[in-house]
């Protein structure tokens, strides 16, 4: 080995603790990148392979009844490549040994063969038999919660009649790759699936032979999904059409592409933080140890080193520690991202989502990072070996001291010489002081993002499940029910309060933009359902009129006053136009609200609802459940306490996981800098710092000296810190704002203070190691050694 | 001009010019503070002379030394490495010139501290054309039982020894030395001239050494006076003594 390339290792080895700091902070860059990039890739691709092999359709419509004769009417619109009609239906079931209410989708496939469009991929046993009515297929993420194979029974009430079926075989659908019921933001895979059964039999049980009331639809290459959507409305219209959607509006895949977005945003975001971090310390360490082998250099030089030679040196020094940066990362990203595809096949039910790292985000991972280290070392290097070597040799010039500014304000008499030292120490060098405080401050901000979400997640679903939805369950009826059930209901036992409501699907246009939801028709004064104002207080329903979420009502881009056109979905499909007269803040889903008698008489119907909510007493639940399953018109009983369960895990498993993994990360980054910082304000000033000793200063007033640096640095960082996290929490409140929730821009105190206690901790433990350090030196030799 | 006429006496020195100065100044900024350091020298060093080169602090002689060894440009005048003009050379040049012809020892040793001594002399070795071993270098300064120690475990007359045998390792035409004393006690210090005395003998490469002690002048074929940037006066000596007689 060459004596260069020892003195390499030799250097590296004195500097363990620094390399190791921003080594740790380079492999966080790069296992984000990894991660962040890869699941994307993951899913995205998975998700293109999924749709093309087992024919995902293009477009969607679901109607009351249309005669199979249509078939080839729709057959004929122009850009349609192939028409799939199903039957379906919303049943109720029971599994043996769970108590809960279940719901389920009962869809038709062709008798016993897989359909042209949304075919089923097969985990387990068969489809069912051709010539069997009492065979159907389940999706797999119910079968799992419930632990059902093929052969095993289920009971489903189909249209009143309670009918025991046989699981044939356990699928997935490209259709349910995110499985959700129809008004759930999560899935239950426990309360919710999806069962598939030949056609013939299900059209027979409910009155529906020779007739579809669903239908798929897949399009030619490059043909209009806006027109073909326009021209199937048109001919189910009179078939009771509740109007076609495209991919965008299915919900499985709206939600798949959500978090694709997602996944995007942190793929630039975070890795960018990371690595622009360790960029700044290892030009601050780099330019540290070049400066103190000023002379090295000079004496490599005038032995005839050349200036490359030198350059590779260094070079070679940032190039093991980002080697061993991206070594870590890249193992911290498998093993991160492994468990990550095995969480995201928990929510994203895939055939198969198989974590791998391609070449190419392993090349763009380490390139990314060794550009970040090149630009924090290539200035320091190109400085020390563009310094001719008679220069580097001669003593650096005293540094150009003067009175900071600080002491211009401050009277004399107030600061003692070991202040004056620390102030012009600071001012001497603005830009490099000004690098570290910015360097803090940035780890300041990540610690105030991170405390923000771990607090935003928990205030969001409070906010959600204390003042929005205050009932207990959520009763949905199969078809609207004249307003008096409630008496009938508040006689059930255990139920301790009723509220009913109206529920229409619509399509909200508003200029260009349209979106479809549905509008729930409310008392003047819902309590079980309340709809909050911006302060958080509940609000009345004016007697005419539309509300909508705050995020809905800026994303049509319309303001209170203005006027929005409703396409009633349902029934007379009316087309009216309303003033938008308020807008609800609530941070989970999004809606449109009116008073129920305004939305009966919109709908030109009596006094009807579509569900109702209750408040019960939770000792009597089993029996409420009993009686509630019996009655006829109920088509679903949700339970709010599991969905909030549930959606509490969800948040669990993803954001919480990430924000607690950012906080442990940019800890270490604060700790990153600090201790750097405070090494290099000891290797500079250790022989003015041996001087006072000798001269009579304690360890003490030596240590203050030094520890008053890293604090005025700290202390000068924190608001900054605080400003930029506040700047972080904005941007990620954006990036996170979607339909299915919003993270509110809830800063606590407590964020702030965290942060700050966070960064004032790394700081002290840098300060005693460097203290330590300080101790140890041997006064001595510093003093005998030339600067 | 008396720099060209001064020769050395003895005869084992030859006639050959290896560096020639004429009228070579040299002012750099220090601080805030503009340092006329050579306010032009004329001087000229013979193949295989030993020259020391006297004057105070501030006189200039390191900077004479320096532009020399091309570790550092003049700002006017002229100076040459025997057919090569070094006034305007590149650095890649200067560098080049340095790596096959130049060996310098420096007053504060400037070792690397994280090599070992054998390691210290090898970092010459491993980029020289025609180098002797690093164990006959530290072999010729006497240190061939210290040559797995690192710096800070040798005492500072060995240190100088190590910087004395990483500079002659790659058997240069010329030794340029700042003070190779300046840092040690009389009795290591003699040690020290003897191993450059040897070096010059043995291996007839020209030695310059540069230092304010009148005492070490006296075992040079010639003595250079430098004051104020200029050359003050040139004498040379009947006799080099042996370092070994020289007493401060």
């Amino acid at each position: 080995m060459r004596a260069l390339d020892r003195k390499l290792f030799r250097d590296l080895s004195a500097l363990k603790g620094q390399a190791a700091a921003i080594a740790a902070v380079i492999a966080s860059g790069v296992m984000t990148l990894i991660i962040a990039v890869s699941t994307m890739d993951a899913l995205s691709l998975t998700q293109q392979r999924f749709y093309q092999e087992h024919h995902f359709a293009d477009v969607f419509a679901d109607l009351k009844r249309a005669p199979d004769s249509l078939t080839e009417r729709l057959r004929e619109i122009p850009g349609v490549n192939q028409v799939e009609t199903r039957v379906q239906a919303a049943v109720r079931l029971e599994v043996p040994g769970f108590a809960d209410p279940v719901r389920a989708l009962l869809l038709s496939i062709p008798d016993g063969r897989q359909p042209l469009l949304n075919q089923l991929h097969l985990r387990e046993g068969r489809l069912p038999d051709s010539s069997r009515s009492d065979e159907v297929a389940i999706s797999d993420a119910f079968a799992e919660a419930h632990g059902l194979r093929a052969g095993d029974a289920l009971r489903v009430i189909i249209n009143g009649r309670m009918t025991t079926l046989r699981v044939s075989g356990v699928v997935l659908s490209p259709e349910f790759i995110y499985q959700i019921a129809p008004t759930d933001l999560l899935p239950d895979y426990e309360r919710y699936g999806i069962l598939w059964m030949n056609r013939r039999a299900l059209a027979h049980a409910y009155g529906m032979d020779g007739a579809f009331n669903n239908v798929v639809v897949s399009l030619q290459a490059g043909a209009s999904v806006a027109a073909v959507i326009d021209h199937l409305d048109r001919r189910l219209a009179r078939y009771g059409g509740v109007g076609a959607y495209g991919r965008e509006d299915q919900s499985s895949h709206r939600f798949l592409h959500e978090e694709l977005r997602q996944l995007r945003a942190q793929a630039a975001i975070l890795p960018t933080i990371f690595l622009l971090v360790s960029a700044f310390l290892l030009n601050v360490v780099m330019g540290r140890i070049i400066r103190s082998q000023r002379e090295q250099v000079a004496v490599l030089k005038a032995f005839g080193y050349r200036n490359r030679d030198i350059a590779a040196h260094y070079g070679m020094l940032t190039g093991l520690i980002v080697l061993a940066g991206c070594v870590l990362g890249v193992a911290l990203g498998v093993w991160a991202g492994t468990h990550l595809a095995a969480m995201y096949t928990e929510y994203f039910r895939f055939p198969e989502l198989r974590f791998r790292l391609q070449a190419w985000v392993l090349v763009l991972a380490v390139a990314v990072a060794a550009g970040a280290a090149m630009l924090g070392t290539l200035r320091s290097v190109w400085r020390s070996v563009s310094l001719p070597p008679a220069e580097a040799m001669r003593p650096e010039p005293p540094a150009r001291f003067r009175r900071s500014a600080l002491e211009r304000i401050v009277p004399n008499r107030w600061l003692d010489q070991g202040t004056r030292i620390i102030l012009r120490n600071l001012g001497r060098h603005p830009v490099k002081a000004g690098l570290s405080v910015l360097g803090i401050a940035m780890s300041v901000g990540l610690l105030v993002m991170g405390a923000y979400q771990l607090h935003a997640v928990d205030y969001m679903l409070d906010t959600q499940y204390r003042l929005v939805l205050r009932m207990d369950v959520d009763l949905t009826f199969t078809d609207p029910t004249p307003a008096r059930v409630v008496s009938e209901l508040r006689h059930q036992p255990g139920v301790l309060g009723v509220e009913t409501y109206r529920s229409a699907p619509v399509r909200l246009l508003a200029g260009h933009r349209e979106y479809r939801t549905a509008i729930l028709g409310l008392e003047e004064r819902p309590r079980l359902r309340q709809l909050l104002d911006v302060r958080n207080q509940p609000q009345r329903l004016p007697p005419d009129g539309l509300l909508l979420t705050e995020y809905l009502a800026r994303d049509l881009g319309l303001e209170v006053g203005d006027s929005v056109q409703v396409e009633v979905l349902e029934g007379h499909r009316r087309v009216v136009r309303l003033p938008l007269v308020g807008v609800v803040e609530e941070p989970l889903g999004v809606s449109a609200y009116m008073r129920r008698d305004a939305l009966n008489r919109m709908l030109r119907e009596g006094p009807v609802v579509s569900g109702a909510w209750l408040l019960v007493d939770r000792s009597l639940e089993p029996a409420l459940f009993d009686r509630l399953r019996d009655l006829p018109g109920v088509a679903g009983i949700g339970m709010i306490a599991d969905a909030e369960r549930n959606i509490r895990e969800y948040m669990g498993d993803t954001i919480l996981m990430f924000a607690l993994v950012f906080v442990l990360l940019a800890g270490s980054i604060a700790f990153a800098v600090v201790y750097n910082n405070a090494r290099i304000a000891l290797a500079e000033r250790a022989r003015e710092l041996a001087t006072l000793q000798v001269l009579g200063y304690s360890r003490a007033e030596v240590s203050a000296i030094l520890v008053g640096e890293i604090m005025a640095l700290t202390v000068v960082a924190l608001p900054v810190g605080w400003a930029i996290g506040t700047g972080f929490a904005w941007a990620l409140n954006q990036a996170f704002s979607m339909d299915m929730f919003r993270i509110p821009l809830v800063l606590t105190p407590g964020a702030y203070g965290f942060a700050t206690a966070a960064v004032l901790g790394a700081s002290a433990v840098a300060a005693v190691l460097v203290v330590r350090r300080l101790h140890r030196l041997d006064k001595i030799s510093v003093l005998k050694a030339v600067e | 001009m008396a720099a060209r006429t001064d020769r050395p006496a003895e005869s084992r020195v030859s006639k050959t010019v290896v560096f020639e100065t004429r009228n070579l100044t040299k002012t750099y900024r220090m601080g805030e503070v503009e340092i006329h350091a050579l306010r032009g020298v004329d001087i000229d060093l013979y193949a295989g002379e030993l020259v020391v080169m006297l004057g105070a602090s501030g006189s200039g002689k390191s900077t004479l030394l320096n532009i020399m060894g091309g570790l550092d440009t003049a700002t006017g005048g002229r100076v040459r490495y025997r057919d090569q003009d070094l006034t305007r050379a590149s650095d890649t040049a200067l560098t080049e010139f340095r790596r096959d012809h130049v060996g310098f020892v420096f007053q504060f040793y400037n070792l690397i501290a994280s090599l070992t001594a054998r390691e210290n002399v090898a970092i010459v070795t491993d980029i020289s054309r025609d180098p002797m071993t690093p164990e006959e270098a530290l072999g010729l300064v006497g240190l061939e039982d210290r040559m797995d120690h690192f710096p800070s475990q040798l005492s500072g007359g060995e240190q100088q020894r190590v910087a004395i045998a990483r500079a002659i390792a790659k058997q240069p035409a010329v030794l340029l030395c700042d003070e190779p004393t300046g840092a040690l006690d009389s009795k290591t210090g003699i040690r020290v001239l003897e191993a450059l005395e040897h070096i010059n003998r043995e291996l007839q490469t020209t030695v310059a050494i540069i230092t304010h002690n009148e005492v070490i002048g006296e075992m040079a074929d010639r003595v250079v006076r430098l004051h104020d940037g200029r050359v003050a006066d040139i004498h040379v000596n009947a006799r080099r003594c042996a370092p070994a007689e020289l007493h401060w």
